[in-house]
C-alpha cells in the first residue's frame, strides 16, 4: 500500500518538485545575470561564452582534470567515489528502470548489477571520507556547519538504505521504504537547499567560464581558459 | 558617531578637501573616526538587494565549504595556513554574513570587513581558478570594497587615492599643464642622444595613442623619455593626450566606482577625440585592468570593449620585435639567470602570457630564462596588488605577504626579475628592501634599450662626424 504510493503518486510528486524546482532555479538564475554588475557582455559574445563556458564546466567533471583536481588529490579522490555513485546509480539502476518503466512506459538503459553495487559503495565510502576530511583538517572545519553535514546525509542516506535493502538485512520490506522515502526526501529537498548545485554546478561554472571566454582573455590565451 | 570630518560616507572631490586628508598625516584621526563611524544599514542592505543579484548569490549559497580554495591563496599559505585565511570563510564571514544580516551589522563588523577586504584578499583571483564551482572570491572581495567604501570604511591612502582621481583625473597631483610639460622636457632632454625624438600631445589620428600611469611623469618622468625612445626607435606615429592620459585606476582599489567610471570616461574621450588607429597602454597590470578589461563596463559599453583596439605595451613590444621594427643586439642579450614576473591582471585576467615570453624570447640568450613555479594563469600575485602595496595600516601584513614571491624568486635561481607591472615591480623591490635576497628587477622599457641596435638615420649626428673623421 505504501509501497504504491511511494512508487505512484509520491514518485511523481518527488520527481516534478525535484526537475520543476531545478528548472526555476536554472532560469531565475540566467534571469537574474545582470551584464553590467557582472560586466560581462553576454549577449554580443554568446558564442564566446558557450565555449568558454561549456569547456569550463566539461573540465571540471573529469577525474583530475584541473589544476584544482591535481592540487588536492586526495578530496579529488573522495569527491568522485562519492559524485559517480551519486550520479549514475539512480538514473542507471535497473530495478530504478523497471518502475519508471511501469509507471511511465519508458526507461534508461541499466547497468548490471555488479557495477552498480560498487559504485553505490563507492558513494558511501566516497562520504565518509568527506565526513572525515572535514573533521580532520582545519582549513575545512572552519568552513563547516551542521548544515553541510545534513545535505550530506540527505545525500547519501538512499545509498545506505539501498544497500541495506540489496543485502536483506533485516526486514527488506522495511528497508526498501526507506530508501525510497531517503530518495524522494532528497528528491523534494533538492531545489531548495545547498542540493541544488546538481543544476546550479552548470551555471555557475558556465558563468565564469564565459567571463574569462568574454572578458577575461578570450581568444588572446588560445583556445579557452586552462582550467 | 555620526560623520568624521576625513572618514565619512562622502567621497572627497574638492582639491581642499584632498589637502586636508592628506595633511592628516598616516591617517591618524582618520581611523581615529571610524572606530567610531555610524553604519547606514538601510542603505546598506538597499544597495544589496539592488546589486547582489544571481550569480554573486549563488556563489554564496552553493558553496560547498570544501576548503579547496585554501591552498589557491598565497594569503593563507603564506600565514602558517591560519584557517581564518581560507578564501571561503574570508568571503563567508564578510559579504555572506552581510547578507545574511540583511545589512543589519555595527561598526566592528564593518572594520573586520575592511581588514579582509584590503589585507587578507588582492583581488587576484587565484583561488576561484581553484574552485569546482568556479566561486571567484576576488571578484566578490571587489564588490565588498565597494560597499565598504560606500559606507566610509576604507584605507585612508586608497580614500586619498580615488579622491586625486576625482580632483586630478589622476591618481597623483599631476595636472594637464604638468602632464604636457613633462613631455617637452623629456622631449628637449632627449634631443642629445635622440635627435628628432618627439613626444607628440594630441596629434589627431595618429596610429598610436599611449596611455599611461601618473607616477611616470610624476616620479619616473625617464620612463615617459623611455616610451618616447622605443616608439621614436620602431619609428611609430604616435601620440599622447594632454587630458585623458592617465590609465590608473586606484579609485578601482578602494571601490569607488563612480571615480572609476570619471576615469575611464576622460581616456575615451581623448580616444573619441583624436581617433588613433589603436591605443597602447604603459607596463601596468591595474591599469590594463581597469582601461581596458572592466572600464568598458563602467561607462555602460554594451560590446564590453573600448571604443578603439586598446592594448597592452607587452603586446606592442611583442608585436614591434616580431615583426623587426626593433633590432636586439645579439651580443647584449641578457646572459645571467632572468624570471618573469606575470601579473595578475593582465595574465590571468586577460591572457597575455604568450605575448610576454615571446619578449623574452628575444631579449635572453637560449638556456638563461627560468620560468617561475607556478608561472603564467596559475602565478601568484606579487604580494603587494589590489592597493595592498600603498596601504600603511596594512604595512605588516602586506610585508608577510610578499614571501611568497620571495620564495618562489629564490627556487629561480634568478638574478634578474622582469616585472612589466608597477604592482609587481613595486612589491618586488620593497621585498628586495625588506628580505635583501640580491635580486634586480626592471621594467621592459629600458631592458629593450639597452639593447636595441640604432639604425644610422637616429644615431646623433656629431657620432657620425667623428666615425667620417
Amino acid at each position: 500500500m505504501l509501497y504504491t504510493f511511494l512508487t505512484g503518486p509520491g514518485l511523481i510528486i518527488s520527481l516534478i518538485v525535484f526537475f520543476g524546482g531545478l528548472a526555476y532555479r536554472l532560469a531565475m538564475y540566467f534571469k537574474g545575470l545582470d551584464w553590467r554588475l557582472e560586466r560581462v557582455a553576454y549577449k554580443p559574445y554568446l558564442a564566446e561564452g558557450m565555449k568558454g563556458g561549456l569547456h569550463s564546466a566539461y573540465k571540471w567533471l573529469i577525474p583530475y582534470g584541473t589544476y584544482g583536481w591535481r592540487a588536492q588529490p586526495f578530496f579529488t579522490l573522495c569527491f568522485f567515489l562519492f559524485h559517480t555513485g551519486a550520479v549514475l546509480v539512480p538514473v542507471f539502476l535497473i530495478g530504478h528502470n523497471v518502475i519508471l518503466q511501469e509507471r511511465f512506459g519508458f526507461s534508461f538503459p541499466s547497468m548490471s548489477q555488479v557495477p552498480a553495487d560498487i559504485l553505490a559503495v563507492a558513494t558511501v565510502i566516497g562520504a565518509i571520507l568527506i565526513v572525515l576530511r572535514r573533521i580532520a583538517l582545519a582549513e575545512v572545519r572552519i568552513l563547516t556547519t551542521t548544515y553541510d553535514y545534513c545535505i550530506l546525509a540527505l545525500a547519501t542516506l538512499p545509498f545506505i538504505t539501498g544497500i541495506i535493502a540489496r543485502l536483506h538485512i533485516g526486514s527488506y520490506e522495511f528497508w526498501l521504504i526507506c530508501h525510497i522515502l531517503a530518495g524522494e526526501l532528497m528528491l523534494i529537498l533538492t531545489p531548495f537547499t545547498k542540493l541544488s548545485h546538481i543544476a546550479l554546478y552548470f551555471a555557475s561554472r558556465w558563468q565564469l567560464g564565459a567571463d574569462y571566454g568574454i572578458k577575461r582573455g578570450g581568444h588572446r590565451r588560445g583556445p579557452c581558459f586552462p582550467w | 558617531m555620526p560623520e568624521g570630518q576625513f572618514c565619512n560616507k562622502t567621497p572627497v572631490t574638492t582639491e581642499e578637501a584632498l589637502k586636508a586628508l592628506l595633511g592628516d598625516k598616516g591617517g591618524k584621526q582618520y581611523y581615529e573616526e571610524m572606530s567610531r563611524l555610524d553604519v547606514d544599514a538601510e542603505k546598506l542592505w538597499a544597495s544589496l538587494q539592488k546589486t547582489c543579484k544571481s550569480r554573486t548569490l549563488t556563489w554564496l549559497e552553493i558553496c560547498a565549504h570544501c576548503g579547496m580554495c585554501a591552498e589557491s591563496c598565497f594569503l593563507y599559505r603564506v600565514n602558517e595556513r591560519d584557517p581564518e585565511q581560507v578564501p571561503a570563510f574570508k568571503i563567508q564571514s564578510t559579504l555572506g554574513e552581510m547578507i545574511r544580516r540583511k545589512g543589519q551589522v555595527d561598526n566592528a563588523f564593518m572594520r573586520r570587513a575592511m581588514e579582509y577586504a584590503w589585507a587578507r584578499c588582492t583581488c587576484c583571483n587565484r583561488c576561484g581558478q581553484f574552485c569546482p564551482h568556479g566561486i571567484d572570491m576576488g571578484v566578490m572581495f571587489s564588490y565588498l570594497r565597494g560597499l565598504l567604501y560606500s559606507q566610509g570604511f576604507v584605507p585612508w591612502e586608497l580614500k586619498i587615492g580615488a579622491g586625486m582621481h576625482r580632483v586630478y583625473k589622476a591618481q597623483m597631483d599631476v595636472t594637464s599643464e604638468d602632464w604636457v610639460e613633462t613631455c617637452e622636457w623629456m622631449a628637449e632632454e632627449q634631443q642629445e642622444e635622440w635627435p628628432g625624438l618627439e613626444i607628440p600631445v594630441d596629434r589627431a589620428n595618429a596610429d598610436i595613442m599611449y596611455t599611461l600611469n601618473a607616477r611616470e611623469p610624476k616620479h619616473y618622468p625617464e620612463d615617459v623619455a623611455q616610451a618616447a625612445i622605443l616608439f621614436h626607435l620602431a619609428g611609430e606615429n604616435w601620440t599622447v593626450p594632454s587630458t585623458g592620459w592617465e590609465q590608473t585606476s586606484l579609485s578601482m582599489f578602494a571601490g569607488d566606482w563612480e571615480a572609476c567610471k570619471g576615469n575611464v570616461q576622460e581616456v575615451y574621450a581623448a580616444i573619441e577625440r583624436m581617433k588613433p588607429k589603436r591605443v597602447i597602454g604603459t607596463e601596468c597590470g591595474h591599469a590594463h585592468r581597469a582601461t581596458v578589461i572592466e572600464g568598458p563596463y563602467w561607462v555602460g559599453r554594451p560590446d564590453g570593449k573600448p571604443p578603439v583596439e586598446y592594448i597592452h605595451y607587452v603586446e606592442w613590444l611583442a608585436e614591434t620585435l616580431r615583426a623587426g621594427k626593433i633590432r636586439i643586439d645579439p651580443a647584449k642579450k641578457i646572459r645571467e639567470n632572468v624570471t618573469l614576473q606575470d601579473s595578475c591582471n593582465y595574465v590571468r585576467n586577460h591572457g597575455l602570457s604568450n605575448f610576454t615570453r615571446e619578449i623574452m624570447s628575444y631579449i635572453v640568450e637560449d638556456g638563461y630564462f627560468v620560468e617561475m613555479t607556478p608561472n603564467r594563469e596559475c602565478n601568484y600575485c606579487c604580494g603587494g596588488g589590489g592597493g595592498f602595496n600603498g596601504i600603511g595600516l596594512f604595512r605588516h601584513q602586506r610585508n608577510v605577504a610578499l614571501r611568497t614571491k620571495r620564495d618562489q624568486l629564490l627556487a629561480t635561481g634568478a638574478t634578474l626579475v622582469v616585472a612589466p607591472c608597477h604592482n609587481c615591480w613595486d612589491a618586488i623591490r620593497d621585498l628586495e628592501e625588506e628580505y635583501r635576497i640580491g635580486i634586480r628587477w626592471t621594467f621592459l622599457k629600458p631592458l629593450i634599450i639597452s639593447m636595441a641596435i640604432v639604425p644610422d638615420h637616429l644615431q646623433p649626428q656629431d657620432n657620425d662626424e667623428e666615425d667620417a673623421e
